[in-house]
């Protein structure tokens, strides 16, 4: 069978090609964001084709130079770009070693490929893939016949080759930020207080006084200030923020902020599961638990850069894939998508949707009005933490019921959330047009196995057995400010509250949480990461609660079908709570390149810690209150615990995504060793001091 | 005022007229083509702009140029480069101690302060060191792993 991406894509030689300096040129579809993923494919390839790494030539990404895989998204680029670049590679190797064949007069079944050389039974042949690229036509559609090779003779996957991308990074420029163009200009754009607002009045004198070089854009409500430098703009964006008066600005209820307050906003109900459960003798227990707006918190605001000469717009962005920029900014544009180049440039981590598609459209409308130099919008941290979309607040409640052993057979998820991917394929800068609608929601998106898809039902049941499980979401439309895809959607969330609420059974049913989920796990490998954190972390030695000192954990299978994961944290509460160790135990399958997959597992569980102990996006005024580190903080240097990780059934044939794994079960592991440190649970994130305070009292 | 700053930047004498109020991180990142130190808030409240001031760790955001006239200024450029790499620089290399890279050369210039005044610091003071830089995608276990690798390398140089 031909993976999906690779039947998208069908041509050979869009993924590979021998170039005359003696490498070979590999694209795929993906976007490198620091997650690795570029090295990760590489290595896959350098094995189908029997090269090493020095010989590839990882193209950078752009429309028309790699293939279109879409998004760089939902952890999913291991799984399923790897299958499509493996298939191509190996496809590719097949028709060379034909072609070996052909010229040797040998069976192809006689010749192996080293250092991409032909050997005939282990001699040189003198030929190899370089010396035979004008023999075979890679100008062709791929058939999926050429068998992969199988795992044990992978000898580059499963290494942990160091990554292709790091080097730059550590020495000076490296990112799109850091681009200069020949004629560049930079401007800054007004941002409109609230979708609806409209300027009535600038003083331009004023803009013009604090930088004499100053292009004024007005176009209704968009209004952009181009100059010669960055500095420029500034001054004149400070100007002319001062002097703007806007009419219709928004003003949100700060109340908003909170999870609980989804109730009371528009919303439409899905229902999935298992009938409502007949009168039985169980036990029914309910609780609820809380996840703010989050802020996906890059460290770098978002940048782009955008051309316009000739009838031709050229944009540079870092964002997460360059053929779905090309179809955003020629909708917004009116341009034709045949008319529009993009070119992807390293960029701060993005961790899902965050600002990155907006600055290049602003810069794309600049352009457009304003054709000839290129047009560079640097956005600040203000606008980065106030335009960029977020990550949706939930409200989670639960409700089990447990026979009289104590044991969960019957499970409700009942789940109030914006849709996590509603931003998606839209910019900030749209309202500010002349003849803007606002959407509507957006249509909801279906799976291959005909589900739908609005994000906020990821991992919404526990990865247990359960006899009868049912979920209900309401998903609010519109929704108070924009809301998208923040690294797992909600698959973290959902288990953060779902692990919560299964200690909170174990405990009613004088049950140890470790046996508790034990005796409802029949799936091995999740018995595996199971029984090895509890090794790791001296599981035996978790004493009372209350004592101030606790040890939780938590457990789940990522969007419930892909790798097993188990987390542990140990903390100390006093009046905060103070990280002092976590643990993971993972499953997820073939590890292409081990070292990578820990730093993505460990840099997940750090996000989630955070999240967990200390982020919340506040509401208020045009939007989104919190613009600064200082408004909005985020684990530090001086609070990060150390942590282990251990890697299981690393060679299995089946690779499963890595980037979301982390956070689900390390916010519920945090969440557990809380409650027992206090004797006493706390079900809403952030887990802050006032919190745990208000938790105490209650007890 | 539009007037002539003289600096040791990376270790070489440099003059530019600038106008005295402009950004130092400005100034690097623009006529002077240094853009090892990042714009990550322009607030000095993230870390990822920061330089050496005559040693001291400053976020180059928040300094005017006027005031590093005379002063020695150092950037993550001026610290090695892919062929010459600092102890800290290859440290990070050999622990593959990062992801997005973006507050990297911020936190070298920190740990660079740090090794400078502690040849031989312990987790809890690196970490006390670096507490200003904000690093998102959470790597910061492997940094300081890093950080203390580079120190004893360093410190092993100067015993030999």
């Amino acid at each position: 069978m031909i993976p999906p991406m690779l039947s998208a894509n069908p041509r050979l030689d869009r993924w590979v090609r021998f170039e005359p300096d003696g490498r070979a040129r590999i694209a795929f579809g993906r976007m490198e964001y620091g997650q690795g993923i570029g090295t990760s494919l590489a290595q896959m390839a350098a094995d189908e084709l029997d090269l090493p790494m020095a010989r590839l030539h990882v193209v950078p990404a752009a429309t028309g130079e790699i293939p279109d895989e879409g998004l760089t998204v939902g952890s999913m680029s291991t799984e399923f770009s790897g299958p499509a670049i493996r298939t191509a590679c190996a496809e590719v190797r097949a028709l060379f070693i034909a072609a070996a064949a052909g010229r040797l007069g040998c069976a192809p079944a006689d010749l192996e490929v080293r250092d991409g050389a032909f050997l005939k039974r282990g001699e040189p042949t003198g030929l190899d893939y370089w010396a035979l690229a004008g023999d075979v036509d890679l100008a062709r559609d791929a058939t999926g016949e050429a068998p992969l090779k199988p795992i044990e003779r992978m000898h580059i996957v499963g290494e942990s080759e160091p990554r292709l991308d790091l080097p730059a990074k550590l020495f000076g420029a490296a990112f799109l930020h850091d681009m200069t163009l020949p004629g560049m200009r930079h401007a800054r754009v007004l941002r409109q207080p609230g979708p609806r607002a409209r300027l009535a009045s600038l003083d331009e004198a004023a803009v013009r006084r604090a930088a004499p070089d100053v292009d004024i854009l007005i176009d209704h409500a968009f209004v952009a200030l181009i100059c010669g430098s960055e500095a420029a703009a500034a001054r004149a964006y400070a100007a002319a923020e001062a002097t703007a008066r806007w009419e219709g600005a928004r003003d949100l209820d700060p109340q908003l902020a909170e999870p609980a307050s989804l109730k009371t906003l528009p919303h439409e109900t899905f229902r999935a599961g298992a009938p409502a459960p007949e009168a039985a003798n169980r036990r029914r227990v309910t609780a609820t638990y809380g996840k703010p707006y989050l802020a996906h918190g890059s460290m770098g605001p978002s940048a782009g850069i955008a051309q316009f000469e000739d009838g031709r717009l050229t944009i540079w962005t870092h964002n997460q894939g360059v053929y779905p920029m090309r179809g955003l900014a020629a909708r917004i544009t009116g341009l034709d998508a045949a008319a529009i180049d993009v070119i992807h440039a390293q960029g701060p981590g993005c961790y899902g949707h965050n600002g990155a598609d907006d600055p290049p459209i602003d810069a794309a409308l600049i352009a457009i009005r304003r054709p000839g130099p290129p047009i560079r919008v640097q956005w600040r941290r203000e606008d980065e933490f106030g335009w960029a979309p977020v990550g949706t607040a939930m409200l989670m409640e639960l409700t089990a019921e447990v026979d009289a052993s104590g044991r969960l057979v019957d499970y409700t998820a009942e789940i109030w959330n914006t849709a996590h991917t509603g931003a998606r394929g839209t910019a900030v800068a749209e309202s500010a047009l002349d003849g803007y609608v606002e959407p509507g929601a957006q249509p909801v998106r279906m799976m291959p196995d005909g589900a739908r898809f609005s994000g906020g039902l990821l991992n919404a049941i526990p990865s247990y057995d359960i006899a009868a499980t049912r979920t209900v979401e309401h998903v609010i439309f519109p929704p108070p400010v924009r809301t998208s895809s923040l690294r797992s959607l909600g698959g973290a969330p959902n288990t953060y509250a779902g692990e919560s609420f299964i200690d909170e059974l174990a405990e009613i049913s004088g049950q140890d949480p470790l046996a508790y989920r034990l005796a409802m796990t029949s799936e091995p490998r999740g018995r595996a990461v199971l029984e090895k954190l509890a090794e790791m972390c001296g599981w035996v030695r978790r004493g009372a609660a209350g004592t101030g000192r606790g040890l939780g954990l938590a457990y789940d299978r990522h969007r419930n079908r892909g790798g097993f994961i188990a987390c542990a944290a140990e903390v100390e509460v006093e009046q905060e709570v103070r990280l002092v160790k976590l643990w993971c135990a993972a499953d997820a399958g073939l590890i292409v390149n081990p070292d990578g997959a820990r730093n993505q597992i460990e840099g997940g569980m750090i996000m989630a810690a955070s999240w967990t102990l200390k982020e919340r996006v506040k509401l208020g005024g045009p939007g989104i209150q919190s613009t600064t580190w200082d408004d909005y903080p985020i684990l530090r240097f001086d609070e990060v615990p150390p942590v282990e990780i251990a890697l299981l059934n690393t060679r299995d044939a089946r690779p499963y995504g890595i980037g979301e794994l982390s956070q689900g079960s390390t916010m519920g592991a945090i969440a557990n060793a809380v409650a027992h440190a206090l004797g006493a649970r706390v079900r809403d994130l952030p887990l802050t001091r006032e919190r745990i305070a208000a938790a105490l009292l209650a007890v | 005022m539009r007037r002539t700053i003289q600096l040791t930047l990376n270790e070489r004498p440099t003059s530019i007229e600038v106008e005295d109020t402009e950004v130092l991180l400005d100034v690097l990142r623009g006529e002077l083509g240094l853009c090892g130190a990042r714009f990550g808030c322009g607030m000095g409240q993230c870390g990822a702009c920061a330089v050496l001031v005559d040693g001291k760790v400053s976020p180059a955001c928040a300094v005017e140029i006027g005031s590093v006239d005379g002063k020695a200024v150092l950037t993550a450029e001026g610290l090695g480069t892919p062929e010459h790499p600092h102890p800290l620089q290859a440290a990070f290399l050999e622990l593959q101690a990062g992801q997005c890279g973006y507050c990297l050369t911020g936190i070298l210039i920190g740990a660079k302060a740090l090794l400078d005044m502690n040849p031989d610091p312990g987790r809890a003071e690196i970490a006390q060191a670096l507490a200003w830089h904000l690093c998102r995608c959470g790597v910061h276990n492997r940094v300081m792993d890093a950080v203390a690798l580079a120190a004893r390398r360093m410190r092993e140089a100067v015993a030999a």
